[in-house]
């Protein structure tokens, strides 16, 4: 008898996983990437604590000189690929469909397979610390630093693998992002009804699709460089190391936009919403991302300058650097302009996203700073570069998803994160922020490189270096605090309405959670701010029918067969060939599998 | 309810089918892939400190002819989806033969090239010309190859009992728009690499 009993709890567990596993439920894989891609935030952090660790005081001994190489390429490449990106995966998957007033995502299964590739990519950069070493090379990978002469370990084709994989999982997502929120939208939303959160997802999902395959022929090349003996970036042979340069920036540079973006879609439905009055200058700010979007193809060359372009470059770069500061200027008086007047709540959300806007606009300064030649030449390779990229990195993208997370948590878990720890914890990471990265500054100023492992005493970078470590682990007491609260909400009660905070956007009209199918009735959509227009003019819901006739897509484990494909391949490529043919095996068992398969 | 019915177009808000816009858009992203490809070649024409170079080399009337078959398969691609469109499944699969068969060709032709070039001295890493042209046109090939595997894919599709009828011509239609495209993209290469001296 006890046997049965635990034999049926093991069947149910092991269904249950697999559930997960065979998922295509925007919402379970917005979960998903969430946490994994939270997960990948601690990882992160803890690698920039042990950076911030060694240089805490002057002649650190904490961790040697290689393996700090590695830490500082990591943590970039993990914040970047694996935190950030995918925390605003996260909220594209799930927020698609409800904002547009759809039941998925065009191509649920291609969903899943981006997020499975995520994984695998993933978790291929993060063990290379454990098998033959992490990339060190920077998570720019500069020739000829790159090249086997100089890293003859196999570091850097960890980077160049997981980076491929991790692109193709982009790309995926980002198409299936695209077509969905241009195809897939409830009847009466027209594309200037969008809410502001999907125009800066769209113009996202464009970026990466069109500079993702750049970088993809970088890697290739560097691959083949490493590996079958070309020299496309090794100059002793005829290769050309700024042409490497040139290709990583033209995705580098949209990739700050990619980055930075989402959080700017957040703040522009947290603050409206929490200001209760539409957003202002609605057109303004869509028109501002999408000149963002294009502007970003045209200002790679600024990460440049030091090269020797000459002059007409650098006038035309240093222009169109400083060209891109006014839409963004224009999202930030925007944004003003809404609260201003308003009858605003501040609550977590809401601080989070002013605290986007006050540490964003400090970011953008020093980068309109960057924009002239005569300074960036001052500033290239000082940690003043480092301080801006922080400020607008973790002063924007990072607490815009923080203002994400406490404004959508009701809505996804129908729970709501507690307000004074969620206060707590802001303001212990707005101080450890700003302790962190301001005198970062100054180091800069005062001429500290970057990427150094160590430096002697008497420099005059002694106070401002220790500062900044007590700051980082200020800013990681912060992060605790938010996992304490996320924890402890955990065990609550559900007691979300359906829409707690009033807004006005779609996701705000079904229950918290959601059903499966999202909606239960496609809701009409008769104004830019839908809820809103109907509460306004007394438009009740469209009751539930009494008889629902919805259909879902089933689950399908070919997304998880196919990105194990991927991975073989990208193992291969590592390892031995032959493994790379058996991945394309499984990859062509899995294609067709999946197009085989019913989904009806 | 039948699998026919279902395989009729969803509602779109563009009124384009899904996968159409997928293919579209994918493609956009390609053009961006084979532009990197294309201007790594041109960066470094001449740049090579060593021979051969590509007037060494090239054979401007066999590539010449293979490129000839490759845009003729992209007639025979236009006349698979007429067919599918217009429900005439034999000449559907006689035409997606012809262009399976023309890609063939194709890949063989550039299979023996690559050979002979190895053959005379032209190795992968010997200089900039070699690195750049195998690495442009081996992509070339390889999405040529995958044209090919969707191609075969959806001939043998087509034998199954609910096989490709008209009701599905979008599948043939979406493959024939990557076909179409990977035929331009060889247009700009065949031109920009063995035309222009």
């Amino acid at each position: 008898m006890a046997t049965a009993v635990g034999t049926v709890g093991q069947t149910t567990e092991q269904s249950k996983i697999w559930g997960w596993m065979t998922t295509v439920d925007h919402k379970k894989i917005a979960a998903l990437y969430g946490v994994t891609g939270f997960f990948f935030f601690l990882v992160g952090g803890v690698e920039a604590l042990l950076v911030r660790t060694q240089l805490a005081v002057p002649e650190g001994t904490v961790i040697d000189a290689d393996l700090y190489n590695q830490l500082f390429s990591t943590h970039a490449l993990t914040m970047i690929f694996l935190a950030i990106m995918p925390l605003g995966a996260s909220f594209f998957n799930y927020f698609i469909p409800l904002q547009i007033g759809a039941r998925d995502v065009a191509f649920p299964r291609l969903n899943a397979l981006g997020y499975w590739m995520y994984l695998s990519g993933g978790v291929m950069l993060t063990l290379s610390f454990f098998f033959g070493g992490a990339p060190d090379g920077g998570w720019f990978g500069y020739a000829p630093l790159s090249s086997e002469a100089f890293s003859p370990g196999r570091n850097m084709d960890y980077y160049t693998v997981s980076l491929l994989i991790l692109g193709t999982s982009s790309l995926i997502s980002s198409l299936n992002f695209i077509v969905t929120i241009i195809n897939m939208r409830a009847p009466g939303m027209t594309m200037m009804r969008l809410p502001v959160y999907m125009w800066m997802t769209l113009v996202v999902a464009f970026l990466l699709v069109l500079s993702l395959p750049v970088i993809t022929v970088g890697l290739i090349q560097l691959y083949f460089d490493r590996n079958f003996g070309t020299s496309f970036f090794v100059p002793a042979t005829g290769g050309d190391p700024i042409l490497w340069q040139h290709i990583f920036w033209i995705f580098g540079h949209p990739e700050v936009y990619v980055l930075i973006l989402p959080s700017m879609g957040i703040v522009s439905e947290v603050i409206p919403v929490m200001s209760r009055k539409p957003l202002f200058g609605y057109a303004a700010i869509v028109f501002a991302g999408a000149a963002i979007g294009v502007l970003g193809f045209g200002v790679w060359s600024h990460h440049m300058f030091t090269t020797g372009l000459g002059t007409v470059p650098q006038v035309v770069f240093s222009a169109s650097t400083m060209a891109i500061g006014i839409p963004t200027g224009i999202k930030i008086f925007n944004w003003l302009g809404t609260m201003y007047g308003g009858n605003i709540r501040f609550n977590t959300a809401m601080y989070f996203a002013v605290g986007f806007i006050a540490l964003f606009t400090i970011g953008g300064i020093s980068g309109v700073m960057h924009a002239s030649p005569a300074v960036d030449t001052q500033h290239q390779d000082t940690y003043f570069v480092v301080a801006h990229i922080h400020y607008v990195l973790f002063g924007g993208a990072i607490m815009g998803i923080f203002s994400g997370i406490y404004y959508w948590f009701p809505k996804i878990t129908g729970r709501f994160l507690d307000e004074s720890l969620g206060k707590l914890s802001f303001w212990i990471m707005f101080i450890g922020m700003n302790a962190t990265f301001f005198p970062m500054h100054f180091l800069g100023v005062s001429g500290m490189p970057r990427r150094i492992y160590t430096y002697e005493a008497g420099l005059g970078w002694d106070t401002w270096n220790l500062v900044a470590t007590i700051g980082s682990y200020v800013l990681a007491f912060g992060v605790l605090i938010f996992l304490i609260n996320f924890f402890k909400t955990m065990r609550q009660p559900q007691t979300a309405s359906d829409n707690p905070w009033g807004g006005s956007t779609l996701e705000w009209a079904t229950t918290s959670p959601p059903p499966e199918h999202n909606f239960d009735v496609i809701p009409e959509v008769r104004d830019r701010d839908p809820l809103w227009y109907n509460r306004d003019h007394g438009i009740e819901p469209t009751p539930r029918p009494e008889h629902m006739h919805i259909h879902m897509p089933p689950p399908s484990y070919f997304p998880l067969v196919l990105a194990g494909g991927v991975a073989l391949i990208g193992l291969g490529l590592l390892t031995h060939l032959g493994v790379a043919v058996a991945g394309a095996l499984v990859v062509v068992y899995g294609v067709w599998g999946w197009a085989l398969e019913p989904t009806e | 309810m039948s699998a026919a019915s279902h395989e009729v177009q969803h509602h779109t808000t563009t009124g384009v089918d899904n996968r159409k816009m997928l293919m579209w858009v994918f493609l956009a992203s390609e053009c961006l892939f084979f532009g990197t490809l294309i201007s790594t070649y041109l960066i470094f024409k001449g740049q090579s400190l060593v021979g051969p170079l590509p007037e060494e080399v090239f054979d401007i009337v066999l590539t010449s002819a293979s490129t000839f078959i490759l845009l003729m398969s992209s007639l025979s691609m236009v006349l698979a989806v007429y067919a599918v469109q217009h429900g005439r499944p034999t000449m559907m699969k006689a035409m997606l033969l012809l262009t399976i068969v023309m890609g063939l060709i194709f890949l063989g032709g550039q299979v023996y090239e690559f050979r002979h070039f190895n053959h005379i001295g032209l190795g992968l890493g010997q200089n900039q010309f070699s690195a750049s042209f195998y690495v442009l046109t081996g992509f070339h090939g390889l999405h040529v190859g995958v044209g090919v595997f969707y191609l075969i894919s959806l001939l043998i599709g087509s034998t199954r009992r609910n096989g490709l009828g008209k009701d599905r011509a979008l599948w043939v239609d979406t493959a024939g728009l990557y076909w179409h495209f990977v035929d331009i993209v060889w247009i700009v290469i065949f031109t920009l690499v063995y035309l222009i001296p």
